[in-house]
């Protein structure tokens, strides 16, 4: 059972029990509970191919999303993330608890998942192969994972590369992907049928608009693929695609330096990085316009089938 | 304590403590609500080692096993990063030609105490005689180490009324170092001779560093856990205080006898009292029955007694994540008060309480 299965109403029933509405999200679970309509009217939006489990699961996340215990509960309301016990966050307004509880999710992730790997990329797979595409500033690496993912790729992840640390293999984890403000209508132009959340304005990114991952790649989110291309993208406006090799050791210090806890893991992080960067080609990616470049990327993909 | 006073949670996370063998029953929402038990307490690790221990991996669900091997990563860190930051004193101070004995989690750590792989801790502690704190603060200060951002009343406040200076830690390095000259703060009620300390501590193959003897680093965990922190959550420190006993327990049979009078000899009778008996009750530490019979010499007065027994073990105990009691707030907020008095007279607590709420006072009315 999804979560767009239930009705708004319902799902907010879900939310407002005591016990919440857990599901899963790659390969962690999750129970939120949150009595907010609107906030919830939005969550259901975005994680509606979402599966829902019972609540006698192993869950790994408790967040709570509730109005603080003080006047701003009702004078420019503020919302609080409340994960298992604990507030890590400063209120955001109200109308922003859609943000909030992504970032709410992406604390959880990085403080939890140190069994794995975790690179800052975006990841997409075709034919059973992963790209991962590493997230430096102004590398547009969400715009351009979510254009792949409307065409023919199949969408792991926009934020967390999570590499297990025993078979070295990437575990997809789609979320809806933060697109920030002129990306929003890049991606509305380019593909049609996309879902797109409301837009929050003045977040400390801009202005935000989720888009929801694909239902394939939710459907799909336990099958596991191989680590083959890492490629550094960078957007730069006019240019042409220029796709050129990187050597080895300075794609090993790029990626390491990306990754979430890469220093933590110590010696286990320096072979899993030595490993994937062993076996996957390692390119530099210049590009503007988006056609072209999943050209590019699809002779890649096709000429290593 | 009857039992029906804990929680299930508190239940859980007791029985595993005391037998793991308990976990090869238990249901995956009782893993779940085991797993937030012990991450509030920071023993989430610990549960973990305690579990291979015992050889009992075969009975944990992988997303459980997920969980330790996650905990167990940061662990490993952090004890890298203190054994560098250890390092790293240690090339600092050669020159300073005086004892310096580590004290709390990284002193488990050189000492070898299995469980010191599976805790968790955030600072480098060291005792060093008072005559030479001066010397080697301003050897760290010349050596890159900075004193952390403080106003001039905390600076005061540690200067004064603190068994330590305020926290020092390395340009380029996250880990805190706490340089102290005894293991109390000198206006307290307690006061265990630190020259007796140093002169006792063991020093240790491959390192400059010392460590407390047996009985001393009890006593000093004792200390800081009883008279010197405010209990809240601290199950963490009663295990820690658990695992010495059961290790020196084990080494040296006469070493409960000795404890006893060292205790005595350094004025910490309350603290070994309190210490024998909660984690005897708590935790089911093997401690002789004559042992325990002749502790309670060392017991407060019974009235005091009582109130004891209902208030630590309902600070130390994590509450469920999901729920906060008001009568655990209040035993908290007793045991709070508590610790202050315990580390200064009235005159200097009043104002020092009164200032701190003032300046969270107004700490959070500028957030909101």
């Amino acid at each position: 059972m999804n979560v767009g299965h239930y009705s708004l109403q319902e799902v907010l029933e879900k939310t407002s029990r005591p016990q919440g509405l857990c599901f899963e999200v790659g390969p962690f679970t999750a129970r939120l509970r949150s009595t907010h309509k609107d906030f919830i009217n939005t969550f259901r939006l975005l994680y509606f191919d979402v599966p829902v489990i019972s609540d006698d699961q192993l869950i790994d996340f408790f967040i709570d999303m509730r109005a603080p215990k003080s006047h701003r509960r009702w004078i420019r309301p503020q919302i609080i993330a409340r994960i298992d016990g604990q507030e890590p966050f400063q209120p955001f307004a109200a109308i922003h608890a859609m943000p909030l509880f992504e970032w709410a999710l992406n604390w959880s992730i990085a403080r939890q998942g140190q069994h794995h790997l975790m690179l800052h990329a975006a990841v997409l797979e075709r034919y059973g192969k992963a790209l991962i595409l590493p997230a430096t500033p102004g590398s547009g690496k969400s715009t351009l994972a979510a254009a792949l993912a409307q065409r023919g790729w199949r969408f792991l992840s926009d934020e967390f590369c999570l590499i297990h640390l025993r078979h070295g293999q990437i575990i997809p984890i789609p979320r809806p992907t933060p697109l920030k403000n002129e990306s929003i209508d890049v991606i509305r132009n380019f593909a049609k049928d996309v879902v797109i959340g409301p837009l929050f304005e003045k977040t400390r990114k801009g202005t935000i608009g989720h888009l929801r991952a694909p239902t394939a790649s939710i459907e799909r989110m336990k099958e596991t693929a191989t680590p083959t291309w890492i490629v550094f993208p960078k957007y730069q406006s006019q240019s042409d695609v220029i796709m050129e090799p990187l050597n080895k050791s300075a794609a090993f210090l790029k990626l390491a330096t990306n990754s979430f806890n890469y220093t933590l893991l110590g010696a286990t992080g320096f072979n899993v990085v030595k490993s994937i960067i062993e076996t996957c080609d390692t390119y530099n990616l210049c590009y503007s316009n988006l056609d072209d470049v999943i050209t590019q990327l699809d002779v890649l993909s096709n000429n290593a089938r | 304590m009857p039992a029906k006073r804990y929680t299930p949670g508190q239940a859980l996370l007791l029985d595993c403590l005391k037998d793991p063998h308990s976990v090869t029953t238990l249901t995956v929402r009782q893993w779940s609500l085991l797993l937030r038990m012990a991450k509030i307490c920071k023993l989430t690790a610990h549960l973990g080692w305690l579990i291979d221990q015992h050889n009992l991996g075969h009975s944990v669900p992988e997303k459980v096993i997920n969980h330790f091997q996650a905990a167990q990563a940061i662990v490993a860190y952090r004890r890298r990063m203190a054994f560098w930051e250890m390092n790293r004193l240690q090339r600092a101070l050669a020159d300073c030609n005086t004892d310096i004995v580590v004290l709390k989690g990284c002193a488990y750590l050189l000492a070898d105490m299995p469980f010191a792989n599976a805790r968790l801790f955030a600072d480098v502690d060291i005792l060093v005689e008072k005559s030479t704190i001066d010397r080697i603060e301003q050897s760290l200060l010349a050596q890159n180490w900075q004193t952390l951002k403080l106003d001039d009343y905390d600076q005061s406040y540690y200067r004064v009324w603190m068994h330590e200076i305020p926290p020092l830690r390395h340009v380029s390095r996250t880990m805190e170092v706490d340089i102290h000259h005894t293991i109390i703060p000198p206006s307290s009620d307690l006061q265990p001779d630190p020259v007796l300390l140093m002169r006792d501590a063991i020093g240790l193959d491959n390192t400059p560093f010392k460590v407390l003897s047996p009985c001393d680093m009890v006593l000093h965990s004792a200390v800081h856990l009883f008279f010197d922190s405010d209990l809240s959550n601290k199950l963490r420190d009663l295990v820690d205080l658990d695992q010495l006993l059961r290790h020196f327990g084990t080494e040296n049979s006469q070493f409960f006898e000795v404890l006893l009078l060292r205790a005595k000899v350094l004025g910490l009778q309350r603290p070994l009292y309190y210490t024998l008996r909660y984690t005897h009750q708590l935790l089911a530490t093997p401690i002789p029955d004559a042992v325990l019979q002749r502790s309670q010499e060392f017991a407060p007065p019974a009235p005091i007694r009582l109130l004891m027994d209902s208030l630590i073990p309902m600070a130390l105990l994590p509450e469920h994540p999901d729920e906060s009691f008001q009568t655990v707030r209040f035993a908290r907020w007793l045991l709070y008060i508590r610790s202050h008095y315990l580390r200064m007279p009235l005159k200097l607590l009043i104002p020092h309480l009164a200032r701190k709420s003032l300046v969270r006072f107004t700490r959070s009315a500028s957030i909101t």
